[in-house]
């Protein structure tokens, strides 16, 4: 199988970052905040570089959702081996209400007007942890799909893929044209060096508007506040069981 | 590869080279913490004899380590003298913080003086100076009262025309403007070494690799830095900086003139109740929690830029003599006086760091410039300290920099006795411009401090000298010497007794930490390097009970007891550093050699 391959990239909150409700609770503080790209976006990319040094497939894509800042994203797969990137400019309003549902619906078209023979995206993105992107990618192209991969492998036409489950492994065999998700244990990304950073700046990020694509970006769903998780309370201590047991009572829940 | 030999290679040869090794250090007992190939060469190192080790250069004409206000000004004077005389110029800038400010703490009132001469029409460009300083207040604090002291005109902590800024979000801007002008920034990637010609001139600087892991080896993923050449390069690496740490020893620029001394400086950001925010306001305090002999001192600035918030910080001299002194803990008890304490009620902390900053000012400016290099900004330390602004002379000198090494980079015919150029019209015509006089006038203000009165000698001083003589007296006030060498014994001072935080006022030192948003990759050695791994416990908690215990804002050193038998070792979280540079220069066995980690490791400050 030789072809193009379509990989997502989303832009996050990095995660070693304390996370700030903002005061009218409309979600969090993003503004000059550290953000970088999703881990599971960095595996996903580094499958697709891995499976083009292999020989397997000819061309490697990074797209990405978002605002002007979403190039930086998008360099950085360029600078970890994808050839050209696509920004899909979403801002503002828009770009607050972005969910898996509208990317889903880009990255099908995308798909389509690209000849895409595969997509990689990561499984979720730690931000809104939403894990559905792939899924829904898959459903709206009737492809099929390839979701928490940790072993991927080219075999003739199809594609074997290795899946982390709750009760172990499962090992499955799909069509192509396919939708993978990466896993963590799917590989160990390359670090974007500054060569690299550097040889990226030459290759193309191309723009792209999602009413050229055809997408309504309208939200299916409405915010209606984001609170910070409740402080967790002191814990306290009893001497005997019969105190255990009165406070259990008192407390109405026996 | 043949894989007999791999077997020896990884299991065999290390633990000989190991065993080797420990009898080299000083104890056969002490566990190994330095794995850094600073200090564990990498060329007698059997894991790595087949590692590739060729480097990748790319040439540039200029090269600036460090994305602050110094070297950003630098690199902007740079690309505004290209355009001007339209000549072509490539000006590459690298930043160890992920993205331009996430390593920027300070204060900060800014003077506009540089910013002004760098861009007059900062303010249709939206440079965020949002604040401009509407009230000053200064007091000496008691444990329960305070004793305003007036700012009369004249008095250097007086900040009629300044500006309270949130000093990242400056760099920031100051970043959008240079890539703007096409200036090459690349954030994420550190310096790590200085390259040399054959001449031993500056040749460039090379960044970090990555991918060694935490005991020293090479990982699948190693790749090489590389290597960026550059007719001059120079080093802005803010106070104390790792490779200007090398240039002062490699070029002596230090022979004529007074070790740098330090401070420490922790701030906080906290969103107040809006009934208690007055915008516009500087508060400065001076007195408790420290005693007359321990130079230090508060700020606290309420901010304009929509929400009630207000930076506030506590600096300490870090020639103070007490190894029992946390400077953390003492900001958090600060905290608690009553003056302070009424702002910050019903507020919230929302950000956290810690930076060492210069106190040595005129007397400690080295030699600037050298074959193939300048030094910029904080980094030789322009900070004019009882102001307690080093920014704008930060940025002067950046500007000063560039416009002396223009003509010389961009000469058609330049006749060079060196591979790497020579610019000492830079040091030259620094000493002729604002910066110098200012640095002059304010010389003898902190060395003042030194007397029997302490602190109240110093304002004292600074009353008469600095208020009506302008620094015009003859003479210049030395400083003690290194700051490492003030620590007195343990034995001969007392543990001090600090409150436990309360939770809403203060706070602990790893929840203050995790503000900071620092992180690094946990799989690399510490670049907290020790030159000899048994001096932490044979000497540091010896005789003066483990001090970096306490100096460090980050918790990255603890004694903790050995796993099997007596004895304490020297535990380094490396991953907590905030990079403020104390540990280097307070640790009074000057055992500690900072150096800089893979890029982007690092605090992720947000406009602090």
């Amino acid at each position: 199988m030789s072809g193009r391959v379509l990989v997502g990239v989303k832009r996050v909150i990095d995660y070693a970052v304390k996370i700030r409700v903002k005061p009218d609770h409309t979600g969090v503080v993003t503004d000059g905040v550290k953000h970088s790209m999703n881990p599971f976006c960095e595996i996903a990319v580094e499958e697709a570089v891995k499976l083009k040094e292999k020989k397997l497939i000819k061309e490697v894509v990074a797209v990405s959702c978002g605002p002007q800042q979403s190039q930086e994203t998008i360099r950085t797969a360029l600078a970890m081996g994808a050839d050209r990137g696509i920004h899909v400019e979403v801002s503002g309003k828009d770009y607050d209400s972005l969910g898996p549902l509208q990317v889903s619906k880009i990255l099908a078209a995308l798909a389509k007007k690209e000849e895409a023979q595969l997509i990689i995206l990561g499984k979720q993105a730690i931000d809104d942890d939403c894990n559905q992107t792939g899924q829904m990618t898959a459903a709206l192209l009737d492809w099929p799909q390839g979701t928490f991969a940790s072993e991927v492998s080219l075999e003739a036409e199809k594609i074997k893929v290795v899946r982390e489950i709750d009760g172990g492994l499962e090992t499955i065999k799909i069509n192509t044209p396919a939708v993978l998700t990466a896993d963590l244990r799917l590989n160990t990304p390359r670090y974007a060096t500054l060569p690299n950073i550097m040889k990226a700046k030459k290759k193309k990020i191309a723009n792209v508007k999602p009413a050229d694509l055809g997408v309504d970006l309208t939200s299916r769903l409405e915010v209606l506040r984001v609170d910070e998780p409740p402080q967790r309370e002191a814990g306290v201590k009893v001497e005997t069981v019969e105190d255990l047991v009165a406070k259990l009572k008192d407390t109405g829940k026996i | 590869k043949d894989p007999v030999q791999s077997f020896r290679i990884y299991h065999v040869v290390p633990q000989l080279y190991t065993h080797v090794h420990r009898r080299a250090c000083s104890s056969l007992s002490t566990p190994r913490i330095t794995t850094h190939y600073t200090i564990h060469p990498r060329d007698k190192d059997p894991r790595w004899q087949d590692i590739e080790m060729e480097r990748f250069a790319d040439e540039a004409d200029v090269v600036i380590v460090g994305g602050g206000p110094a070297g950003l000004s630098a690199a902007i004077r740079l690309k505004q003298l290209a355009n001007q005389h339209q000549k072509e110029l490539r000006v590459c800038l690298v930043e160890k913080a992920s993205q331009l400010g996430a390593h920027t703490l300070s204060g900060a009132c800014l003077e506009p003086s540089a910013l002004t001469e760098l861009f007059p029409d900062w303010k249709e460009r939206g440079a965020p100076l949002n604040t401009p300083v509407t009230d000053d207040v200064f007091s000496i604090f008691t444990e329960k009262h305070r004793i305003p002291v007036p700012i009369l005109p004249g008095l250097p902590m007086r900040n009629h025309g300044n500006y309270i800024v949130r000093l990242g979000n400056l760099v920031r801007w100051l970043g959008e403007q240079a890539e703007e002008l096409g200036v090459e920034l690349y954030p994420g990637y550190a310096a790590s070494e200085v390259l040399f010609h054959e001449d031993r001139s500056v040749k460039g600087i090379a960044t970090n690799d990555v991918g060694i892991a935490k005991d020293g080896s090479p990982k699948d993923v190693f790749e090489r830095g590389m290597e960026l050449h550059a007719k001059v390069t120079l080093f802005g690496e803010g106070c104390h900086g790792h490779l200007a740490k090398q240039l002062y020893k490699q070029f002596n620029l230090r022979e004529n003139c007074e070790p740098q001394t330090y401070a420490i400086g922790l701030k906080e950001l906290w969103v107040i109740d809006e009934k208690k925010w007055r915008p516009g306001r500087a508060e400065h305090s001076v007195g408790w929690p420290l005693d007359r002999h321990t130079y230090g001192g508060s700020f606290l600035y309420h901010l304009n830029e929509g929400e009630p918030m207000v930076a506030l910080g506590f600096v300490v001299g870090l020639d103070y003599s007490n190894p029992y002194l946390s400077p953390f803990k003492e900001f958090q008890r600060w905290k608690h006086h009553p003056f302070v304490e009424s702002t910050l009620e019903g507020g919230q902390r929302i950000a956290y760091g810690a930076r060492a900053l210069n106190e040595g000012g005129f007397q400690s400016i080295p030699k600037l410039t050298f074959p193939g290099g300048l030094l910029i900004g904080c980094s030789p330390g322009f900070m004019n300290v009882p102001k307690i602004k080093g920014t704008h002379t930060a940025m002067k000198s950046g500007i000063l920099a560039a416009e002396a090494l223009f003509p010389k980079v961009t000469a058609e015919n330049l006749d060079s006795e060196t591979a790497g150029l020579h610019v000492p019209e830079y040091s030259d015509n620094l000493k002729t411009s604002s910066v110098w006089k200012e640095l002059r006038s304010v010389r003898n203000i902190r060395p003042s401090f030194h007397n029997p009165l302490g602190l109240y000698g110093g304002m004292v001083y600074t009353g008469i000298f600095y208020w009506i003589l302008r620094g015009k007296e003859p003479w210049t006030l030395k400083h003690c010497g290194i700051d490492a060498n003030q620590l007195k014994p343990a034995k001969d001072c007392t543990p001090i007794e600090y409150p436990k935080p309360d939770g809403k006022i203060s706070f602990d030192l790893l929840s203050s930490v995790a503000l900071s948003g620092t992180n690094h990759e946990g799989d690399q050695p510490p670049h907290l390097t020790l030159k000899d791994d048994s001096v932490p416990v044979a000497r540091n908690l010896a005789i003066y009970d483990g001090p970096e215990q306490r100096f460090c804002p980050a918790g990255v050193y603890e004694y903790v007891p050995v796993e099997t038998g007596d004895g304490m070792r020297l535990q380094i979280n490396a991953q907590n550093c905030v990079h403020c540079k104390t540990c280097d220069i307070k640790d009074p066995s000057q055992n500690i050699n900072w150096v800089v980690p893979e890029g982007g490791g690092g605090p992720a400050y947000n406009g602090m």
